[in-house]
Parts: C-alpha cells; structure tokens; sequence
C-alpha cells in the first residue's frame, strides 16, 4: 500500500499548532472532517475513540513518530493524514520522545488488513533516516506531498 | 558464556494480524531478555525488540513467522515470545502476563 491510498492531502498539517496529546488527534481529525474525509458530525465520536486506543497504550513508537488510530463505523474506507508538529509534544511515546511526526488512520471496523499495510508501509518509509528527518523538516503541504509521493516512487527505503 | 541461538516458526493467530498492540507486547516482552531478537518473514529479517521494525512486516493472520534467538537467555527468550504471538488476540496475551 502506498501513502496516495491513503492520505488525504487536503487534510496534510505541515504546521500543527496543538500542545497536548487531546489537542493534537483533535487538530489532526478535524483536519479530516475539514477535508470531507469523516463526517463533521462524527468528529467527537472519532476522537473519543482515538484517545480510547491511547489509554492502552501511546500509538508513539518512537523516532518521534506517532499512529494514532481507531476503527470507526462512519468511514467506508481507509482514510488518513499526516501532520507535523515542528516543537514536538508529549504524546507519551514508547520510547519517552517528544513526537513530531503524526500519521493518522481510520479504518473500517472489518478491514484489518488495509490497516496493517498501511502501518507496514509507515514504518517502512520512517526507517528511513532521510525521509524521517525531511519530514520533520516539511514546512509546507506540497513539502509533504513531494516527500510521500517520493516514498510511494521507492525513493526512500529498502 | 556460549553463545546460544534459537529458532522457531510461528503463525499468527490473531485475526486482526500483528497490529500495534500485540507488537508492543511483543517488543516489551523480548526487551525482558538479554539475547538478541529477530524476526524473520520470508527473505525480511527485522530487529524483533524494535516497533517499528515489526510493524514493516505487515504480518496478517495466518502468516508464518521466524523468531530468532540469540543470547545467555535464547531458549528462554523463544519459548516466551513464541507463546506470546501465537494468542489469538490481545486480551489473551495480556491475560498471561
């Protein structure tokens, strides 16, 4: 699965403004609904569901990366974002590390496996030091596009 | 002290494959050992005490897995981490720890 798949680059952040771990999956799923992507009526169900899935456990694993996600009725199919926190916050990662990398994914509740390649191909490109660290770097949303769509060109990565 | 290394395949059980919940598990639970972790999918050979690493293999329900042991600990690493991603889910492997 590549990152065109899934992200909706109308929803892409490359400045997110948010201080707490709360703030930010709000900024980050608002920014979905904004886009049309999930359904402004079901942005507090979404998020509510989100900060459920962290309280077992932060979604940050590490490098300064987190996936915060949920399974949510209202979407028909995969959809998600990325956003970037240029200071990091607190996301109680893993690892202790502050996060700046965010890559959001909501996924139909009987598709695991769209849900796990996208992961799969998450982690794949962020092991990656280049794309890691240009990405922190973005400043723009056509920053992110070109790195995402260099990604998905096999640009990065093994 | 010699050097041990151990092997074994695994499937995974879990009908929503090897997500990020059970990878925690997992890494948390190989970080316990001494020995050297890795994973092995096909040609793919990651860093079994490292998220990110695990989360590349994509690993769906019904996929076989290698886990290799290295280490003081190895057999012991094995049999641990063998059981633990064998569970069908992840209130099952919380249940055993």
């Amino acid at each position: 699965m590549k990152f065109s798949d899934f992200v909706c680059n109308a929803a892409i952040r490359p400045e997110l403004k948010a201080q707490s771990k709360d703030e930010v999956v709000r900024e980050i799923a608002g920014a979905l609904a904004e886009a049309g992507e999930v359904a402004e009526e079901e942005l507090d169900s979404i998020v509510k569901a989100i900060m459920k899935r962290e309280e077992l456990g932060s979604t940050g694993i590490g490098r300064g990366v987190a996936v915060p996600h949920t399974k949510h009725p209202s979407v028909n199919q995969l959809v998600g974002t990325v956003g970037v926190s240029h200071e990091g916050l607190d996301f109680k990662s893993l690892d202790g590390e502050k996060v700046q990398l965010f890559f959001l994914l909501i996924s139909p509740p009987d598709r695991p496996g769209d849900h796990l390649r996208a992961l799969e191909n998450i982690s794949r490109q962020l092991r990656d030091d280049t794309f890691c660290r240009f990405l922190k770097q973005a400043k723009s949303v056509s920053d992110i596009t070109q790195l995402l769509e260099e990604a998905d060109n096999n640009q990065f990565s093994s | 002290m010699s050097k041990m290394i151990a092997n074994r395949r695994v499937t995974i059980n879990n009908p929503q494959g090897l997500h990020l919940r059970p990878g925690e598990l997992f890494v948390r639970l190989a970080a316990q050992f001494e020995s050297q972790i890795e994973v092995i999918s096909g040609d793919r050979r990651v860093d079994g005490k490292s998220l990110i690493d695990l989360c590349t293999l994509g690993a769906t329900q019904g996929m076989e897995l290698e886990i290799e042991a290295s280490g003081p600990d190895a057999e012991a690493a094995l049999e641990a981490l063998a059981e633990l991603i064998q569970k069908a889910s992840v209130d099952d492997m919380l249940a055993e720890q």
